[in-house]
């Protein structure tokens, strides 16, 4: 099982060889969604490396793991890069993305993928999986486990999110939290122009749950807003992490145009070397 | 009137947990009509009611079985499968999940609540998704028997429940086996292939046929899918003709099951009793199963038409 330490070094390492496995797999895959994976390079970093998340990827099944439900299904590499980064699988496999016989299909498949919960994709769902996940097991006042549910800002236009939020409220289900990547675009724009969402924070409130805003590219604010939330009582709790969608990759960066197309050759060469130079910054 | 498979669905759950089955059950808002309040009454920390939204009933049921229990939703077939359609193909059925979707009102005897609320296109929505099972049981007994099938088999599961059931086929000790066909009367002349209420009409449908001299071989064709090729096969072998008869449209339906493997392994000529390309309407339940020409006369009919 992964030690709970938060190492801040060691989450910003993971993050930015995270980054650089997104950038390479969705290049080599010639397709995907680098914009939001890439946003949520640092939270899912800090959940896997900085110690919030209990795991052993030496057995994906242990009984006593938390649970990570990645609901924006499409930010699948992310994902990828996190659970090979932690040994769930070998590296190996980051290059077979998206292709034939891969086991790391384009959007995350629980039967396929050691160390994915269950299949997501279609949006808006993932909250009630982690709702369902959180009762269940909760079947001991003293047990911890908990369940993550990493949603995108966009995604909270599909109305099921708000059922579910409703439902977990209603339960208390105190062992749940979701996380959301408010990077603020989505495929056709701005989401203050496709549908805009209003205050992401107080519409939770509304509904019970206790919120807590983040630098979502902050590793020791992500580690302290997501410790904050797991050890909430009396109900569940959000994290909303203000994101840049494409962070870490200058040309992608607050452009919409990079929710779901790979990088040239060339871009790929300039977002590898823009990686590099973060990763030596800040080692 | 007989028990309708619904009361079996409250009973069965009770019966389940009692035996130390790890079962919880997920509802929206519907309880006292799919009588999971049965179950909610005696094992309240096992059932959740999601209020009324059943996209969320099916994803919360999936979480549940992900977190290791096997979990029944409820609700009305019209809701459970139209509206969650998403939630039950790219949740339950894409991550093959301990899921049993068990809804009750399917079909036109739910009454005069009208089309709106008679599903008849379930049985195609859910036996086009890999990994679904589709159970229609016959009665009341035939329901407990495929509700408790459904538990003890992993992974996904459509159980087609009633509001209204007009006559029982089998006694209480019925046990179900999933994938399996029941000859119910032998018969050497035509084939009546039912399902749900129409498995008693297809019964009554042979009382008469066999007054007339032609003998009926009459199967209940519970286990739409998988579906019990050999037994099929076997008899149309024999009567060279087949009757399917459902309480569904006849688009996609278990008519529409047998008729795609028949055509391929042994091609008969057939006719399909089931609710023609429309939707249903306000009525009684007996009403109603005379008026899409559901009844054992219209049965009947087709197996003459058939055998002349």
């Amino acid at each position: 099982m992964t030690t709970a330490v938060f190492d801040e070094a060691r989450v910003k390492q993971a993050a930015a060889r995270m980054r650089h496995d997104i950038v390479e797999m969705i290049a080599e895959a010639g397709s995907g969604h680098p914009g939001g994976s890439l946003s949520a390079a640092d939270i899912v970093a800090t959940l896997y490396f900085g110690g919030v998340l209990r795991h052993d990827p030496s057995d994906p099944a242990w009984a006593g793991r938390d649970r990570f439900v990645l609901s924006k299904g499409h930010a699948a590499p992310v994902l990828y890069a996190a659970l090979a980064e932690a040994g769930y699988f070998g590296r190996d496999h980051l290059s077979t993305l998206r292709k034939l016989g891969s086991m790391l299909q384009g959007h995350p498949d629980s039967k396929k993928t050691p160390g994915v919960e269950v299949s997501t994709g279609s949006l808006g769902q993932g909250l009630s999986i982690a709702a369902g996940i959180a009762a269940g097991l909760r079947t001991t006042p003293d047990d911890d486990r908990c369940v993550f549910a990493l949603l995108g800002d966009g995604e909270l236009q599909e109305g099921q999110v708000w059922e579910a939020a409703m439902f977990a409220a209603h339960h208390g289900l105190e062992n749940l939290v979701a996380i959301v990547d408010d990077n603020g675009l989505q495929i056709d724009g701005a989401c203050s122009e496709v549908m805009c969402l209003g205050e992401i924070a107080s519409k939770f409130t509304a509904f019970g749950w206790r919120a807590f805003e983040v630098d979502g590219h902050d590793p020791a604010q992500l580690y302290e807003g997501l410790m904050a939330a797991r050890t909430h009582e009396g109900g569940p709790a959000v994290v909303v992490a203000h994101t840049v969608k494409g962070k870490g990759v200058s040309f992608m960066e607050g452009d919409a145009g990079w929710h779901g197309k790979a990088p040239s050759a060339e871009q790929t060469e300039q977002a590898r070397g823009e990686i590099a130079a973060s990763w030596e910054g800040g080692a | 009137m007989a028990k309708a498979t619904r009361e079996a669905f409250g009973a069965t759950l009770v019966d389940l947990a009692r035996e130390g089955v790890d079962v919880v059950a997920v509802e929206a808002d519907l309880s006292k009509s799919t009588t999971t309040a049965t179950f909610a009454d005696a094992f309240p920390e096992r059932f959740f009611n999601v209020g009324i939204a059943e996209q969320n009933m099916i994803d919360v049921a999936a979480g549940l079985a992900v977190s290791g229990k096997v979990a029944f939703t409820g609700s009305f077939a019209v809701f459970a499968t139209g509206r969650a359609y998403d939630q039950v193909r790219n949740t339950v059925c894409y991550s093959g999940l301990d899921v049993k979707l068990a809804p009750t009102h399917s079909g036109i005897t739910v009454g005069p609540d009208g089309g709106s609320h008679q599903m008849i296109e379930d049985i195609a929505l859910m036996r086009v998704l890999p990994g679904m099972r589709v159970l229609v049981p016959a009665d009341y007994a035939a329901a407990r028997a495929a509700l408790r099938a459904a538990a003890m088999t992993p992974g996904p599961f459509y159980i087609r429940l009633g509001r209204t059931s007009f006559a029982d086929v089998y006694g209480d000790d019925f046990e179900f086996e999933v994938g399996r066909a029941y000859v119910l009367r032998e018969g050497t002349d035509v084939t009546l292939a039912a399902c749900g209420i129409e498995v008693a009409e297809a019964l009554k449908a042979a009382e008469t046929l066999a007054a007339e001299g032609i003998s009926a071989e009459v199967i209940d064709v519970a286990s739409v899918k998988p579906l019990d090729v050999d037994t099929l096969v076997t008899s149309v072998a024999k009567t060279g003709r087949i009757v399917t008869c459902e309480e569904h449209s006849v688009l996609g339906g278990m008519g529409s099951a047998v008729s795609e493997v028949l055509s391929e392994v042994c091609p008969v000529p057939t006719r399909r009793i089931g609710v023609a390309d429309v939707f249903g309407t306000s009525g009684e339940p007996a009403e109603l199963v005379e008026h899409f020409g559901l009844s054992a006369e219209h049965i009947a009919a087709a197996a003459r038409e058939l055998t002349s």
